[in-house]
């Protein structure tokens, strides 16, 4: 059984449709990356399956581990394993990270039937994803990503994927807002999350990350389809060409 | 807001009252109605001093021609049908044996009452570290640890006793911070009080236990009228802490108390108010009008008054928790949450008055709104001519959940000294669509995030709650906030 299975996925908002039939499947121990330009749908797809109740799905089927996962609220389908690392992290003023981290890892434990970690067993595995991280300690005790700087906040991103493990990963734009050196730690951290047992979809604008998390499969997303699906090395012919190409290429194929 | 999110909203929003329970106890009361007959009445019945019954005899007096000038305020940003004052039974007791030597003898009935709400008055249950005076209906019925503070040489009793066993003490202080001329529900207070509570801290003590007081509003039909006094002699410092819950029932209960804070040379006090009075129906039905006055004097040099107040609870909160700082180098701090749901409706602040020098004042105020409450601070900072080099920062943040409620602000502030600094920032918001995803999306449930943002939102006045009643309060505020997530 594979872990996602989109069938012929179909959402919009606003009575206007975004994703117009999106057909992936994704298995454990994978990372596919969805790569398209600007307003293809890329976020959209990520919300959908993270279930953000802005958008409406009009058509199509999603199993996730052979449940529907588009009969759960975003809390069942974080607490079955699906994290997304948002683009835009928000903050959350007056609550430190780490209780923040430690409620959420208990609300997932409890959904599980898994006894609560307190604090004294919680901080020590903490502290030990901080260093994957390469975070200061000093950023824990402050509250959820308030005046973090952008790299500090994508960062916190995936030391709270390390810290909640999740089975299926999304990274939504993980690069964007990153100097290299900040890049690097991130994928560092990202890689030594890839797991048999664990997926993640990636999504991207740039090949850039990829150099740095090289996927298993890459899938070209322009105006609400994927057009085009092929290994790594697909990610270099589109930096090199460029999704007009696709576009193009998709709009001659419908004409 | 989409659906599911208003939904939890809605379902924290409406959540059941659950302190409204009605304890099944004979009563005694006075006939309603108010004049002064009455207040001899209340007076006899305490058998008090004459100089007490004198200044009631005054108040009433006062009182009496501020209703014929039709001088209730109107000024504050809340509405209510003209109260009835002839409806009112201004006293009302459990009738119980005289002269209880021993917690243990009150009448069963009271103590289950007092267990059910948290507070058990027996010995061996009872909260360490804290002393309880509790106030059922008009009457104090017991005081914990009230020996062991007598040994350091504190005083915490019922205001009845004090009257009778430290009349110096009452004569010297009463109506010295809020005299009976100082507002209409003052005036009628001092009329009619029939109970409360009294602390002295003695010159040099610090007093080891926190002091609180738990009222209870039981009987229909009648009022709460307390009055607390609490004095800090030179170099004393004390912590006390009130809490408040009323039955359900379909009518409104006035609750006008006062509270007087006086703070000589080098004392401190910090009081704390944890207001949970019931708040009413979903619909806006029934629930506790709280008009309170409650005023601290920074009499002494390097004196410090601090005021702590949660507010969820009652139909319509009309109170000022004020300083007035007349010792030089004194400081007044005023933290607030206040919380209105359904048709709830705050009007509350404060007012710091500057008289001594380099006296510096705290502001910070957290209001929330939420369904279709109304929430308003109003706060005055006044700098006397004297008051050279003088301070205040003052900080009020309003947040919104949902899109019927509504927050407003009304700062006043007026300086006679240039020296002074004053600092105010202001800030609304509302509780955001994807704030509250995010918090989903890491696995906690619509209530948990709502609750968790707010907790965060609250947290600067959180901080200044005595660690026990910190928790407390951070749960009243998810349970008055149930239903109101979207």
């Amino acid at each position: 059984m594979s872990l996602l299975e989109i069938k012929n996925l179909h959402a919009s908002v606003d009575g206007h449709e975004i994703l117009k039939g999106i057909d992936l499947t994704i298995n454990a121990g994978e990372v596919h990356s969805i790569m398209g330009p600007n307003g293809s749908g890329k976020s959209t797809l990520a919300q959908v399956l993270s279930r953000h109740e802005t958008y409406t799905v009009t058509q199509g089927q999603v199993l996730y581990n052979g449940k529907d996962l588009l009969e759960m609220k975003p809390e069942e389908a974080a607490c079955e394993g699906i994290f997304l690392a948002f683009q835009y992290p928000v903050e959350i003023p007056g609550i430190g990270n780490a209780y923040f981290l430690r409620s959420a890892l208990n609300a997932i434990r409890k959904y599980k039937g898994e006894d609560e970690m307190d604090a004294m067993d919680f901080l020590p595995m903490f502290r030990e994803k901080l260093k994957l991280l390469e975070m200061d300690d000093k950023l824990m005790s402050r509250s959820v990503n308030e005046g973090f700087s952008g790299g500090e906040k994508k960062r916190n991103e995936i030391l709270q994927m390390a810290v909640l493990e999740p089975k299926l990963a999304i990274l939504d734009e993980t690069d964007s807002g990153l100097d290299i050196d900040a890049l690097k730690i991130v994928a560092k951290g990202v890689n030594a999350l890839r797991t048999p047992d664990r997926a993640m979809l990636v999504v991207t604008h740039y090949q850039r990350l990829l150099n740095y998390i090289v996927p298993d499969f890459v899938h070209v997303l322009v105006d609400g389809r994927i057009v085009r699906s092929g290994g790594k090395e697909l990610a270099l012919e589109l930096e090199e060409k460029g999704y007009v190409f696709e576009t193009e290429a998709r709009q001659a194929m419908l004409a | 807001m989409s659906s599911s999110n208003l939904e939890t909203i809605r379902s924290l929003a409406e959540q059941d009252y659950k302190w409204g329970f009605i304890t099944d106890i004979e009563e005694e009361r006075v006939p309603k109605g108010l004049d002064e007959k009455t207040v001899r009445l209340i007076s006899a019945k305490k058998n008090e001093p004459e100089f007490m019954l004198q200044w009631r005899l005054k108040a009433l007096q006062h009182w009496q021609s501020l209703e014929k000038a039709e001088a209730e305020p109107t000024w504050a940003n809340i509405k209510y049908p003209p109260i009835d004052y002839q409806g009112i039974s201004y006293y009302s007791a459990p009738k119980q044996k005289p002269n209880l030597e021993k917690l243990e003898d009150l009448d069963p009935e009271i103590l289950r009452t007092y267990e059910k709400l948290g507070i058990p008055l027996l010995e061996q249950k009872r909260l360490a570290g804290v002393a309880v005076d509790a106030v059922f209906d008009s009457v104090s019925v017991g005081t914990t640890f009230k020996e062991k503070l007598g040994e350091i040489g504190v005083i915490f009793c019922s205001f009845s006793e004090a009257v009778q066993k430290h009349p110096e003490l009452i004569q010297k202080y009463l109506g010295s911070v809020v005299p009976y001329t100082d507002n209409f529900f003052a005036s009628l207070n001092a009329a009619v009080f029939t109970d409360g509570s009294f602390v002295y801290v003695p010159k040099g003590v610090k007093c080891p236990l926190e002091l609180s007081t738990y009222f209870r509003i039981n009987a229909a039909e009648t009022g709460q009228f307390e009055r607390t006094l609490i004095i800090a002699d030179e170099g004393a410092s004390v912590s006390y802490l009130e809490g408040c819950t009323a039955p359900i029932r379909d009518e409104n209960q006035l609750h006008a108390a006062v509270v007087e804070l006086v703070a000589l040379d080098n004392a401190q006090i910090k009081y704390s108010t944890v207001q949970n009075w019931y708040p009413g129906d979903k619909n806006g039905k029934g629930g506790i009008y709280n008009f309170v006055t409650k005023r601290g004097k920074c009499q002494g040099v390097n004196s410090k008054i601090s005021w702590t107040q949660v507010e969820t609870g009652s139909a319509i909160t009309w109170k000022y928790p004020s300083c007035i700082l007349q010792g030089d180098n004194s400081v007044g701090e005023f933290y607030s949450v206040a919380l209105t749901n359904n048709y709830q409706q705050a009007d509350t602040g404060t007012k710091m008055i500057h008289i001594g020098k380099n006296s510096r004042s705290t502001v910070v105020s957290k209001g929330i709104s939420a369904g279709h409450g109304q929430n308003t601070y109003r706060g005055q900072v006044k700098i006397m001519k004297g008051a050279t080099g003088a301070r205040n920062y003052t900080q009020c943040d309003s947040l919104l959940i949902g899109d019927k409620c509504g927050a407003h602000t009304f700062p006043y502030i007026e300086v006679r000294n240039s020296t002074a600094c004053m600092e105010h920032e202001a800030s609304t918001s509302k509780i955001g669509e994807d704030q509250l995803f995010y918090l989903r999306q890491r696995g906690l449930s619509a209530e948990d995030a709502v609750s968790m943002i707010v907790n965060g939102f609250c947290k600067r006045v959180f901080k200044e709650l005595p660690m026990e009643f910190a928790v407390e309060a951070q749960k009243l505020l998810g349970v008055s906030l149930e239903g109101s997530v979207g």
